[in-house]
């Protein structure tokens, strides 16, 4: 009985949105939406609950795309006007909503049920490139855990590629910075969401539980994938 | 605020910072400070040495914690609404500025009514992560905690609703009372009153 509420659950929230976006399409300003998930609430259980999947996915994730939507229309009004301060002042919602969009976008894609592949390391160039910059793939989830775990407040652990020195790198950004205010050039293979409200209904403060657990359904396959195009 | 909340976060958060700092102590400079002297060190201006999170969550939880009563809440009396009246025009007006301050920090972080030395008078602000208004050079009133961990068991994602539970319910204004005592030590708030010979 659960399976299936999650199950509808995630396209009614998706569909609810859709409307916003078609309004304010209509004047121009080009809205984003709430992507889908690729897979139901459940299905990265036990490493993510369903719980979780559902509230970061329906309700945080829901939330940056409305307040991004919203503050770009009042940016759209406000360069319009030339009304300078307020085009300042909305940038930090602009950069927190933008940032949460972009960011939770991408981890949706960096995860996978097990069932599906999630979990499998990674092969090829990604492989030999972390193997390289790394000494092991053991070497980089030991250093991802670590800096994980060690970031204060909110904010995101990343897996990122330099495209022009092409070099791997581990980095952190607060909040929902998105990985480029790290560097012009960085792309973000890998993103982990360390923010409480990703792992507190199931691990409490044990981020170090969820940060072990998450490499169960990460989706290498995506990465591999987002880093041969970038090197190419 | 539910039990379980109170028991994680008194017991495993705080503790962790405590047993973190002790940790910190035993090899730091800082040594034989006090949390306060710890806090405004430790903050160096703006760039925090490694004791300084651990240092300031230990004092800001323990405030925390002792800004709370249970079944409290309501608005305070005398002197205490006097001057929140001075310096916000209501209560009403200070509930919401307090809300509504609570609701604009992006991330996690606290919100805080500080008596403010420079300019003499009551006001709410909010701080990130472990940033504390002592190292700012301000003097706190009552704090609370707008870190996930404060109210995602009790709340999930309605950070709204526990702000308003905490200023409707729990804030103790009989702490805040001998807060304001304390602090009108250090910071004048009226006129003097000098009587005329």
């Amino acid at each position: 009985m659960a399976l299936r509420t999650l199950i509808s659950g995630k396209t009614l929230a998706a569909a609810a949105l859709g409307g916003a976006r078609t309004l304010a399409a209509a004047r121009g300003v080009a809205t984003v939406a709430l992507p889908d998930l690729p897979y139901d609430y459940g299905a990265l259980e036990p490493a993510i609950s369903g719980e979780i999947m559902r509230l970061h996915h329906q309700k945080h994730h829901a939330a940056y795309v409305a307040n991004y939507n919203k503050a770009l229309e009042q940016l759209d009004a406000a360069v319009t006007k030339g009304d300078a301060t307020t085009v300042v002042q909305l940038q930090s919602a602009i950069k927190f909503n933008g940032g949460g969009h972009i960011n939770h976008s991408i981890f949706w894609k960096n995860l996978k049920p097990i069932s599906e592949g999630g979990g499998e390391s990674p092969h090829q160039k990604l492989g030999w490139a972390i193997d390289e910059d790394f000494g092991s793939f053991e070497a980089l989830l030991k250093k991802m855990n670590a800096e994980g775990a060690a970031l204060q407040g909110s904010g995101w652990v990343w897996l990122a590629l330099d495209k022009e020195a092409k070099k791997l790198s581990v980095e952190t950004t607060a909040n929902q910075d998105p990985l480029v205010t790290k560097g012009v050039n960085l792309v973000p293979l890998l993103g982990i969401d360390v923010w409480e409200h990703a792992y507190y209904l199931q691990y409490k403060n044990v981020r170090p539980d969820y940060l072990s657990n998450i490499w169960k359904v990460i989706n290498w396959k995506y990465a591999g994938e987002v880093y041969e195009n970038a090197v190419a | 605020m539910s039990k379980r909340t109170v028991e994680l976060h008194w017991g495993k958060h705080h503790q962790n910072y405590v047993d973190g700092l002790n940790k910190q102590l035993a090899t730091s400079m800082f040594y034989g400070y006090t949390l306060e002297e710890l806090i405004k060190e430790g903050y160096n201006n703006g760039n925090p040495l490694p004791e300084y999170n651990n240092a300031a969550q230990v004092w800001n939880h323990h405030f925390f914690w002792e800004s709370m009563q249970p079944e409290s809440g309501g608005s305070p009396e005398g002197g205490v609404l006097q001057q929140i009246e001075k310096d916000f025009g209501s209560f009403t007006n200070f509930r919401e500025e307090f809300i509504c301050s609570a609701l604009s920090l992006l991330g996690s972080g606290w919100v805080w009514l500080v008596l403010k030395r420079e300019e003499r008078k009551l006001s709410v602000v909010c701080t990130r992560n472990a940033i504390s208004p002592l190292a700012l050079g301000d003097i706190p009133i009552m704090n609370l905690d707008l870190w996930e961990h404060a109210y995602y068991l009790d709340y999930k994602d309605d950070r709204r609703m526990y702000v308003t539970n905490f200023i409707d319910h729990l804030v103790s204004w009989h702490t805040v009372t001998l807060r304001m005592m304390r602090g009108e030590a250090f910071v004048n708030l009226g006129e003097p009153n000098i009587p005329v010979a």
